[in-house]
């Protein structure tokens, strides 16, 4: 029963990828019909991002759940190397920045993989943050003290902290779930995130009159987040057969809060890009994907997931 | 003695395998492996990204001027030159910090083939310039630092003459100026560990010296030229 339901999921997400991938070749190939070129190049270029990110989930997912949590550890690595890089630190940060790099990360990732839930969520919000705070203080450089040590602890808590509660999802105990169930669990997560990404777009392109901060982003719309809110819950309603604990409502509600956290997640970089004067992670350095750039929701929804999930599932109440 | 050994070796011939010596020619296998690993580890830690602006890889003879702003730099732009370039292409560090200690020195004479330079004790009628120019024949290349010393600022500091008086005996070979952009970050003057940040390795359009270009003009604009690739 519950492989029919992961391979349905599958087949039916490849399906979709693969009709939006025709059309977008379609489209690419005949520019008379009217569409702007730039966002049917941004369309097909977003569809080479899913192809490559189903492409390495199906991967991990094949090679097992240790395997998942490691890909997410290089992951969060490799957003933290960006994160870091676009924020401008002073020489007595060295020392600490490389303990969070080769220490925190990756112990986090092992507590993550350990299923350790009672340590890996206070670990880096309280341990990594004090540890932070008192090696700067012993480099001896006092300059804007707290501005830089809020940095690396927003560095931490976003790009390894938060995007850690995906992979932490395959640990969670369902009762008459198998592993596959988790994965599907995961998966769900992820597909809601992009397409409330998705939705968010469509919905402020069509009816998109409020800009919410016009300062920070020039396309996200207050039209725009109901819109995309909306459509992720009914689509988490009508798939929520694929998450194991979740009652049609309850993944609904899951849907909403998801499209919420992601906007929010998207938000908040195109915040910090702003202040830094770059247009996304990738232009920074030149070759790079960006993986901050599509990981940002993610990282925004991936813990109330998760939280809902335990709700739902009655793990974690006394 | 590697220093003397250096300076007898033949001046004025092209490098020839040297019989009996048998440790200037071809690296051996271990050191071949060992200079792969590492070009693969720097890349790795420094994240760099490598562009080629107005310019192409090429085997001919050059000399790649570089900001110099981390111990790293050198290994760095080595590693990001592919790899028939890379086995013609030698390094210049200071003798005072790579003969310290037998890996350094190992790293330095066997794995990079770096020519080393005494930076504390330079002689007239034995200059830098005529020692690199010694080491590298006909075809191989280098790699300096014509600031002379890592800057503490972050800014390119001003050129030294060497890179001038390479120019003026050697019109012919091309000067490439590379761009090294947050390497600083990654591994700052006075630190031992590396932090994972990204870095940005750019290298330009060539330039020679101009017929009756003075030294002041062609420093200033080699500099520039570095600078241009910052952007």
């Amino acid at each position: 029963m519950n492989d029919i339901r992961t391979i349905a999921l599958i087949a039916g997400v490849l399906g979709l990828l693969a009709l939006a991938t025709a059309i977008g070749q379609f489209l690419e190939r005949h520019p008379d019909r009217g569409l702007d070129p730039a966002a049917v190049n941004t369309f097909n270029l977003r569809l080479r991002g899913w192809w490559i990110m189903c492409t390495v989930l199906a991967a991990a997912f094949w090679l097992g759940t240790t395997a998942t949590v490691v890909l997410f550890g290089l992951v969060s690595f490799w957003a933290l190397r960006e994160f870091i890089t676009l924020t401008p630190t002073r020489k007595g940060d060295h020392r600490a920045l490389f303990w969070v790099f080769f220490l925190f990360t990756p112990l986090h990732y092992v507590l993550v993989g350990l299923n350790r839930y009672d340590v890996f969520s206070v670990f880096l919000p309280v341990y990594a943050t004090l540890f932070v705070l008192a090696r700067v203080a012993f480099a001896g450089d006092y300059k804007r003290f707290l501005e830089r040590t809020a940095k690396i602890q927003a560095g931490l808590v976003v790009c390894v902290y938060c995007l850690s509660f995906a992979p932490a999802l395959l640990k969670i105990p369902i009762t008459g779930a198998t592993v596959g169930g988790n994965f599907r669990l995961l998966f769900f997560l992820i597909l809601l995130v992009q397409f409330a990404d998705c939705m968010q777009y469509v919905w402020s392109r069509m009816l998109g009159r409020r800009l919410v901060a016009a300062a920070v982003s020039s396309n996200r719309t207050w039209e725009g987040l109901l819109g995309s809110a909306t459509s992720t819950a009914l689509l988490a309603a009508v798939l929520w057969w694929a998450a194991p604990p979740f009652e049609p409502w309850q993944a609904a509600l899951a849907g909403f809060v998801v499209a919420l956290m992601g906007f929010a997640g998207g938000m908040t970089m195109s915040a910090i890009k702003r202040d830094r004067g770059v247009k996304d992670y990738g232009t920074l350095v030149v070759g790079h994907g960006g993986v901050l750039d599509r990981i940002d929701s993610i990282c925004f929804a991936a813990p109330v997931f998760y939280h809902m999930t335990q709700l739902f599932a009655g793990v974690g109440s006394p | 003695m590697p220093k003397l050994a250096l300076m007898l070796s033949p001046a004025d011939m092209p490098p020839a395998p040297a019989a009996g010596s048998g440790t200037t020619e071809g690296p051996s296998l271990f050191c071949r492996a060992a200079g792969l690993s590492l070009a693969a580890l720097a890349r790795l830690l420094s994240g760099s990204s490598v562009r080629w602006i107005a310019s192409q890889p090429d085997t001919c003879q050059r000399v790649y001027f570089a900001n110099h702003t981390s111990h790293l730099d050198a290994i760095v732009i080595w590693s990001s030159l592919p790899q028939t370039v890379r086995e013609l292409t030698r390094p210049v560090a200071a003798k005072d910090y790579w003969q310290r200690g037998i890996v350094r020195r190992w790293l330095a004479e066997e794995v990079f083939n770096a020519i080393l330079i005494d930076r504390t004790d330079i002689k007239v009628h034995q200059s830098p310039i005529d020692l690199m120019l010694r080491e590298i024949g006909a075809t191989k290349s280098l790699i300096v630092f014509p600031e002379g010393s890592r800057s503490v600022s972050g800014e390119i500091g001003e050129f030294k003459s060497g890179l001038y008086y390479l120019a003026r005996k050697r019109p012919e070979i091309e000067l490439v100026p590379v761009h090294i952009d947050n390497l600083n970050r990654v591994l700052p003057r006075g630190e031992f560990l590396p932090v994972p940040l990204l870095s940005c390795i750019s290298f330009g359009p060539p330039l020679w010296l101009e017929r009756g270009e003075a030294k002041v003009d062609f420093l200033d604009r080699a500099r520039r030229a570095v600078l241009a690739l910052k952007e």
